[in-house]
């Protein structure tokens, strides 16, 4: 067994980790962070995406011993007193998901590049977010929720955003009726 | 999934890290970014009975300017290679290269040298290393360096000439002088996915015509190639569209691409063509 002391989400932990545990089973069974999820297993879906000293990283492919020393930011860590992260309101706003299960992975890996492009194209951000798989295949709002983020991040609300072809939050509620009231 | 039980070294130093690696035995794995030795070990293909992690050993890190040469450290990462001013200044090769390696996250771990010394035959960077001529400097027991050219460092699938207990320093690529340009061609059917095969292409130009062309083969054989015969037909050919189409026509002779799901060996002879027109034409600037 390895010491670590790992920053998450603002707390410090001290634990001993075997060396082969990978940082997302530390997180959640260890430290009970289990909104980061794993979802592929092998490096590919990037649900399990955290930052690790303020980078976006695959956390089934990083060990817990590897982040000793440092900060890590989960899903859990981005809201702060109760409000909401931009990138989390937006989601939720364009209804950025389906089934939910690559959101934690999909906001904290666009948090990422917004921290370094704050205002990227429409084809920057399905490049920006390629490591991330949404197997519902809900990628169409989960760009605009990256476009109404990437506005509301730098001030610019009511900018044209993306090339023309997507409008900013338009939200199809016919195809999501159980947030027809959300919207409203 | 999870790696089968393993012994943990993280060295800070280059010395530590060659001891920690003799001390290792027979059965060390050598850590750099750990985005392809995590999956293998987390799938079982790989179970080392102790891992040396190269993660702190920040003298790895890093591009420099050495006259002739950029040297670019093993331990620097994707990202950091990306957005490096000397490596779009003398070798944007490197950079477009790396762009289409994996995905964000990826990157923002992976190594250069990392992924150099994995020395996947569907690896992005060691054609485009090939093609432009890299030199690797090796450390071994001791501190001894030495040299290894691109055209030695690849020796089969997923093995390079490493030896037991060396260690991949830095990679130093020659600067080029003249009239360059360069481009990585790669064809993949779904984002983030490996080439199922790609060309890298440095020529250079000189009154119109094609002086010298380097042309590096991903995913065409158990290690990266060079396009020779592609190589020979455009020294001195015209700079236009059917010189080159005419010479990469060669592309794929000496190759001996393997058949799986994503493609049979001929139909990646045939690509080995089309991206070599392709990554010719871009990088003569037509």
């Amino acid at each position: 067994m390895t010491q670590i002391n790992v920053r998450v989400d603002g707390v410090s932990y001290s634990d001993d980790v075997e060396p082969r545990t990978l940082l997302v089973h530390h997180l959640r069974e260890q430290l009970g962070k289990v909104g980061t999820v794993v979802g592929c297993d092998t490096s590919n879906c990037g649900a399990c995406t955290v930052h690790l000293d303020g980078v976006a990283v695959k956390s089934c492919t990083v060990l817990a011993v590897q982040a000793d020393g440092s900060e890590v930011t989960t899903i859990e860590g981005l809201a702060q007193n109760g409000t909401l992260h931009p990138m989390q309101k937006a989601f939720h706003d364009s209804h950025g998901l389906q089934c939910g299960f690559c959101t934690p992975g999909m906001i904290m890996a666009s948090i990422d590049l917004l921290t370094e492009n704050p205002s990227p194209s429409e084809t920057e951000i399905r490049e920006g977010i390629e490591g991330n798989l949404c197997r519902c295949t809900g990628y169409q709002n989960i760009v605009r929720a990256v476009q109404q983020a990437a506005a509301e991040m730098s001030g610019t609300q009511d900018r044209t955003v993306g090339n023309g072809h997507v409008s900013l939050a338009v939200v199809d509620t016919a195809a999501a009726p159980h947030v027809a009231g959300a919207q409203s | 999934m999870i790696p089968a039980p393993f012994a943990y070294v993280r060295p800070t130093t280059i010395d530590e890290a060659l001891q920690a690696v003799a001390d290792g035995g027979e059965d060390v794995k050598i850590m750099a970014g750990g985005q392809s030795l995590i999956p293998v070990m987390r799938l079982r293909l790989a179970a080392p009975e102790t891992v040396v992690d190269l993660g702190r050993v920040t003298e790895l890190r890093g591009v420099r300017d050495d006259g002739d040469a950029i040297v670019i450290g093993a331990m620097t990462t994707h990202h950091d290679v990306l957005v490096d001013p000397l490596v779009a200044q003398h070798a944007p090769l490197i950079a477009e290269a790396t762009e289409t390696v994996a995905d964000r996250q990826v990157r923002a771990r992976g190594t250069f040298g990392g992924a150099l010394a994995h020395a996947d035959p569907a690896g992005d960077l060691p054609a485009v290393a090939l093609a432009l001529d890299a030199e690797f400097v090796v450390a071994g027991p001791g501190g001894a360096r030495r040299t290894v050219p691109a055209a030695d460092f690849f020796v089969d699938y997923l093995t390079t000439a490493l030896g037991e207990g060396e260690l991949l320093v830095e990679v130093r690529i020659p600067k080029l002088a003249g009239q360059w340009g360069m481009h990585y061609e790669k064809f993949t059917r779904v984002a983030q996915a490996w080439p199922i095969v790609a060309v890298a292409a440095v020529v250079r130009r000189e009154n119109g015509a094609i002086a010298e062309a380097r042309i590096g083969l991903t995913n065409m054989g158990p290690t990266p190639l060079r396009a020779s015969a592609a190589e020979a037909a455009l020294a001195g050919a015209a700079a236009t569209p059917d010189g080159i189409a005419a010479a990469a026509r060669s592309a794929a002779e000496g190759t001996s691409p393997s058949s799986d799901l994503n493609a049979q060996a001929d139909y990646r002879q045939h690509l080995a063509q089309v991206l070599t027109r392709r990554a010719v034409t871009a990088a003569a600037g037509l």
